[in-house]
């Protein structure tokens, strides 16, 4: 089963009215699927459906195309690593695998205590303060080791 | 130097709709209200003014392309900014969001608009919620809902964010997702202006150039006209990044000498290294040798010089770069991003990056070069949008302008195989 929570159902209320064509919503209402619970279940896709008048499948096929839609389960922060070109220039590539050493896991995984995934991404528009990383919406800009190892142990 | 956009960007608190207007901020609304919609166009065009999201197309022709009476029409601004290398876009959401606003309103007052989109990559959730907060703003001032300022013009303007999609920032694409489809490019023609959101006629520009519209509307089309060169006008905002000194956005006058741009702007070459080879506007345009670093920065100029200005996003590299791994990044987001609709691009950019990979990776032949060079032929102008084109230009550039780093690697391979 998938609820939407109360607060959802008033932020879901005025993205309703933005658009004179309810299927418009669907990007809006993944996003609030997947801030509610973390990623987006079958059971979500079926009731944005309903939402916005069109099929699970339908709902499934617009969330797969997106790259910001987890469909599995992710840890309470995601790292989104930029490795494109003018990160990669000023060794986002070292800083990536140093991360991924420091969290003992690869890229694309989720630590074992559920905390951390960490992804790498394609440019994330802040090129001239590379290398960039996101963590949850938060950019983090001009990296290096100790920033890394800051960011990082800040986490509770 | 004269600028127009960041002026008075540094300015604190210039989001808050307070200070902008003690900037000067919605100035240009009486004196737009007071002109007849057309007479906007007409100074728009007057400008000289050019699309700053890519393919530099005059915006008041654009304008005027929209379909006669046919109506609602729609207003999108383009801030997905997800080509790699450009990250100027942000600076005005972030730091001027009246700016796009007061801009999207003078559009759509000139285009006779009623409602507008700001389509913004998913990743900028961040600056959705400054976009947000001063469309609140300008709502409560009066400058946004029904009747703006006693002219009877109505306009609603909203936010809506991407989901992580570099396609979505091609217009036709841009659309489909707006509509909550995939994102993926649509036949042209009919273009926008004659069927675009929701079928109806749509004006689809970028955040820059909405925003030039501002001081165009202030300080008249001729002081817009005055700065720049004969065909490329005014200014333009560049995101500097890679190996320069002092990364960042600059705004500069259209004809600048790239060279004052990398070596005074963004403070020369770290290390103070030798300028390799440097790409005039984001990933999708052909990248150049430091021998052309004089070219001016305008569209003409870089279009003589072999590659475009794009999106304004100089990328940066010093000798000690091998320009195989660089095209190598760029064919893997590519591979990454083609939205898979058409076959060439779908199945060529695979090949580009799986040949570009082997050659990278010491194991390549020396027939890889010539087999690059096919694809991109099977690729170029073959594919149904120009995301397609946009690949080949650092393969194809990085061969011709660069083909002894290709040789190095592939002569590498040969020792290799032969010991
Ligand atoms: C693959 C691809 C990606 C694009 N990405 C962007 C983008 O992120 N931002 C943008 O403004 N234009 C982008 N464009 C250009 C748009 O299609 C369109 O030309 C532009 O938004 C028009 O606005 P303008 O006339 O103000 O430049 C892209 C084009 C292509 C083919
Ligand atoms: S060229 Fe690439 S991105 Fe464009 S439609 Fe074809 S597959 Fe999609
Ligand atoms: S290349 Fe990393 S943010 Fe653009």
């Amino acid at each position: 089963m998938f609820t939407f929570s109360e607060s959802s159902e008033k932020q879901i209320e005025k993205i309703m009215k933005k658009y004179p064509v309810k299927r418009s919503a669907i990007l809006p209402l993944l996003a609030l699927a997947q801030r509610q619970d973390g990623y987006i279940t079958p059971e979500a896709m079926v009731e944005i459906g309903k939402r916005i008048d069109c099929s699970p499948a339908y709902v499934q096929s617009v969330c797969s195309f997106y790259t910001m839609f987890y469909t599995k389960p992710v840890g309470k922060y995601v790292i989104q690593f930029c490795i494109n070109i003018s990160c990669h220039l000023l060794g986002c590539d070292d800083l990536l695998e140093y991360t991924a050493n420091k969290l003992n896991i690869k890229v694309g995984e989720t630590t074992a205590d559920n905390k951390i995934t960490l992804l790498k991404e394609e440019c994330l528009a802040e090129c001239s303060a590379a290398p960039v990383m996101r963590l949850n919406d938060t950019y983090h800009t001009n990296l290096t080791r100790e920033k890394i190892d800051q960011i990082l142990d800040s986490l509770d | 130097m004269k600028l127009f956009l960041t002026h008075n960007i540094d300015t604190k608190d210039l989001h808050s709709i307070k200070v902008y207007k003690k900037q000067g901020g919605y100035g240009s609304l009486e004196k737009a209200f007071a002109k007849k919609p057309d007479e906007i166009v007409q100074m728009v065009k007057d400008s000289g003014l050019r699309g700053r999201g890519g393919a530099g197309f005059p915006t008041g022709l654009k304008w005027s392309f929209l379909a006669k009476d046919v109506f609602p029409r729609y207003l999108a601004c383009n801030a997905d900014e997800s080509e790699p290398g450009t990250c100027k876009d942000r600076v005005l959401l972030q730091k001027n969001p009246h700016l796009l606003i007061e801009g999207m309103i003078l559009c759509a007052y000139a285009c006779q608009i009623e409602t507008a989109y700001i389509y913004l990559r998913g990743e900028f959730y961040d600056l959705a919620e400054i976009m947000d907060k001063a469309l609140e703003e300008a709502y409560e001032a009066g400058y946004l809902g029904a009747n703006i300022l006693g002219s009877g013009m109505n306009l609603e303007m909203y936010t809506h964010l991407g989901a992580g999609a570099y396609i979505c920032g091609e217009e036709s694409a841009l659309l489909n997702s707006l509509e909550g489809m995939r994102g993926e490019p649509r036949l042209k023609p009919p273009f926008p202006a004659v069927e675009g959101l929701y079928g109806k006629p749509t004006v689809v520009n970028n955040v820059e150039t909405l925003c030039a519209v501002v001081p165009i509307m202030n300080e008249g089309p001729e002081a817009y006209a005055a700065v720049g060169t004969e065909k490329s006008k005014g200014t333009k905002l560049v995101s500097v990044s890679g190996h320069v000194k002092k990364p960042g956005n600059y705004e500069i006058p259209m004809g600048l000498p790239t060279r004052d741009l990398i070596y005074d702007l963004a403070g020369g070459i770290r290390d103070d290294n030798e300028l390799k080879a440097w790409i005039p506007g984001g990933s999708s345009v052909p990248m150049l040798p430091a021998s052309l670093v004089d070219t001016p920065y305008d569209y003409e100029a870089i279009a003589a010089a072999g590659s475009m200005l794009g999106s304004g996003a100089l990328i940066v590299m010093d000798h000690t770069t091998n320009v195989v791994e660089e095209a190598l990044r760029l064919a893997g987001f590519y591979m990454h991003e083609s939205c898979g609709k058409c076959t060439p691009c779908r199945e060529g950019t695979r090949w580009l990056h799986q040949i570009l990979s082997d050659i990278h990776l010491k194991k390549g032949k020396e027939s890889n070069i010539a087999l690059l060079e096919d694809i991109c032929d099977n690729m170029s102008f073959k594919c149904f949008c120009p995301l397609g084109d946009a690949a080949v230009a650092p393969v194809i550039s990085s061969i011709q302008n660069f083909r002894e780093d290709y040789e190095e690697l592939l002569n590498l391979a040969k020792a290799g195989t032969a010991s």
